[in-house]
């Protein structure tokens, strides 16, 4: 299993050296030269400018400037910020938390739905409640989540029951580490729930088919004939081996959520990542572009690798093989 | 088209009924300067953030021609009107409004409906330049339904054509094409669409801006079908039919373009159905966050861009919303007729 692991994050290592190579070419076809822009900016200082400069390598030609910038990246420096006068890295540390808090909360919620009704609608396929959780699932997938999410805007607005914007309250910054914990539990409840919602319906319909197809095979006959309970057979046979193909959903999942989280974020303005890349990209700040760009990417890796590793905890057929 | 239509009915009421909704659209896109009863641009100052009409069809107890009242202005901060019941006015076919070009080259002066001037028929209300929604829709639909269009046909046609090489002449080409595939499909497609947007300047004409999109978007999608294309070539190219035809010396490319690729269609065209709300989507966002189609001229994601971040205007003005109501209606039907795609190409189902 651990070699495993180790296996496959050697291969992982071409992909990201490919993602950065990617990352760098596409800032560098960008136009404009930002250093003019910023030396016309009176807040930062030439110093700073020359520092950068030399951090980066960027009077050298491309080739080494993308060395430096690797050399860099493997430091864990990605750079500064533009418009922040921040380092690249601490910006996207507190805007990751927020946006893989909500992811979490979404992925959690959706999953814990989605799966008990894929189940259920499978087992009591072409029934009312079959039909009726499909239609649902209609529902969920076409509807666009920047949509859902002005429309709970629009509703939270009307009703103040929820707050909308924002990770916390202005009155209480000198709350209590529980108190706080609920305030921004509560501003998360817009965007996690559009989230989860737009999330549902596809997880749904997968969960449903595989069930379908798990308990049609020969085992769940033997299962029945065997004499099992029934919760057995459902739980036990159908719906373990039915679990196996959404494990690699898991993994793609959080890419989804990611983009998925990026338009909620912007439009509920929830300060994650999304916002920030998009603020990153209407004020041209190269750095912070390509810094949220590798992040991104990064994650979407890691969870591949997370879907892998369930996978494999799940099935011995692959642990073994 | 005959087989295709019966089969579609066999799939069922709604499968039939989301085609030709679809269809529909498409053709209410296709004519949109014929319905609307306003230019998309015509600003009426005056009549700001006005909700959608009531049209009325009695009055004291009798049955009229359908007719709306002339709305005023009672108060300018809080956007309220009121209407003037003294007079009606009419909603008449074929009225006289303000001069345009249709089509870019017409110039009437006629429209569909309306009704005279100074009442107004805002079946959708306007927004806060007192524009009317219900002609912004109607023209944005020309633009998100046509951009997604092109921009899955593009990417669908590079994805087969690196796909169908790829898979059928493997080498060197196959490995750089699945590397730069994979590497593609690393970055969050909502991050990189945003990034690819970053290497172009901001403002640019709204036709470059248009292209620009379809780039971005097909740039984007193609990946993942050329992967799936590949591995279909990767059988088919097995087949007993491709070794025949070799045989009697046809060309490799003909073997690639008449013979493998076309057994590939029944599904691309079901994923090019399933794909195209991706597209709308898309497109929807990027105007949305005001880097996709610029004002004046209209598509539904950046009709609902004034009331992102802005809750006075959302609670004020909730049909400004009414884009991502269109948004969704398509969607559910693209999404409907693809599944039934789904099973009208699925051999168990003959």
């Amino acid at each position: 299993m651990k070699r495993l692991i180790a296996k496959r994050l050697i291969h992982l290592l071409p992909v990201l050296l490919g993602m950065s190579l990617a990352a760098f070419f596409i800032i560098q076809a960008a136009p404009g030269d930002f250093f003019s822009q910023m030396a016309l900016n009176p807040e930062i200082s030439p110093e700073t400018i020359s520092l950068m400069k030399q951090e980066f390598g960027l009077d050298k030609p491309v080739a080494v400037q993308y060395l430096y910038w690797l050399k860099n990246l493997a430091l864990g420096n990605l750079g500064i910020s533009f418009s922040y006068h921040l380092p690249v890295t601490t910006l996207i540390r507190f805007r990751l938390l927020n946006t893989l808090s909500l992811a979490f909360f979404s992925m959690m919620l959706s999953w814990l739905i989605a799966l008990p009704l894929g189940v259920f609608a499978g087992y009591r396929e072409r029934s009312i409640s079959d039909r009726l959780s499909s239609a649902f699932a209609y529902l969920s997938i076409s509807m666009p989540s920047f949509f859902l999410a002005l429309l709970c805007v629009y509703l939270a607005s009307k009703t103040t029951f929820i707050p909308i914007g924002g990770t916390r309250s202005v009155f209480d910054i000198d709350a209590g580490l529980w108190s706080r914990f609920v305030d921004y539990f509560k501003h998360l409840l817009l965007p996690g729930l559009v989230l989860a919602f737009v999330n549902i319906g596809w997880l749904f319909r997968l969960m449903r088919n595989n069930f379908i197809e798990a308990y049609g095979s020969p085992y769940i006959r033997a299962a029945w004939a065997k004499g099992l309970p029934v919760p057995q057979i459902i739980f036990r046979h159908a719906f373990k081996n039915a679990l196996n193909p959404m494990f690699t959903i898991l993994g793609l999942e959080i890419g989804s959520l990611l983009n998925g989280a990026a338009l909620v974020e912007i439009v509920t303005n929830w300060p994650g990542m999304g916002s920030l890349m998009l603020d990153a990209v209407l004020s041209q700040d190269l750095y912070l572009v390509m810094g949220s760009l590798i992040i991104g990417g990064v994650l979407l890796i890691a969870g591949n690798l997370i879907g892998d590793l369930l996978l494999m905890a799940n099935d011995p057929r692959i642990r073994l093989s | 088209m005959k087989i295709f239509l019966t089969r579609l009915n066999a799939c069922g009421f709604f499968a039939a009924a989301g085609f030709w909704s679809l269809v529909a659209l498409y053709l209410i896109a296709l004519c949109a300067d014929l319905l609307i009863p306003y230019p998309y641009d015509l600003q009426m100052r005056d009549r700001a953030f006005h909700p959608p009409i009531r049209i009325h069809i009695m009055e004291k107890g009798q049955v009229r021609i359908p007719f709306v009242y002339q709305s005023t202005l009672i108060d300018p901060v809080g956007k309220k009107y009121q209407e003037d019941t003294s007079q009606r006015y009419p909603i008449r076919l074929f009225a006289q409004g303000v001069e345009r070009k249709m089509f870019g080259f017409w110039k009437t002066d006629r429209y569909l409906f309306g009704v005279s001037e100074p009442a107004g028929i805002h079946l959708l209300g306007t927004d806060m330049y007192g524009r009317d929604i219900f002609s912004r829709i109607v023209c944005g639909g020309r633009i998100s339904l046509s951009i997604s269009l092109i921009g899955v046909i593009l990417s669908f046609s590079f994805g087969m054509l690196t796909g169908g090489i790829s898979g059928y002449f493997g080498g060197v080409i196959d490995q750089i094409m699945m590397r730069a595939t994979e590497i593609l499909m690393v970055f969050p497609s909502f991050y990189l669409m945003l990034s690819l947007r970053a290497i172009f300047p901001l403002s640019l004409s709204s036709v470059q801006i248009y292209l620009l999109i379809v780039v971005i978007l097909s740039f984007i999608g193609w990946a993942g079908l050329a992967r799936i294309i590949r591995g279909m070539v990767l059988s088919i190219r097995e087949e007993e039919y491709v070794l025949a035809a070799r045989s009697v010396g046809v060309s490799h490319w003909r073997i690639l373009f008449f013979h493998i690729l076309p057994n590939t269609f029944s599904y691309a065209i079901t994923a090019v159905t399933l794909a195209v709300p991706g597209y709308i989507v898309g497109e929807a966002a990027l105007s949305l966050l005001g880097i996709g189609i610029q004002e004046p001229y209209p598509s539904w994601g950046n009709i609902l861009a004034s009331t992102v971040g802005n809750l006075r205007i959302l609670s004020d003005a909730p049909w400004m919303l009414l884009p991502g109501l269109a948004i969704f209606f398509v969607l559910v039907n693209f999404n409907l007729l693809g599944d039934a795609l789904r099973s009208v190409f699925d051999p168990k189902n003959w």
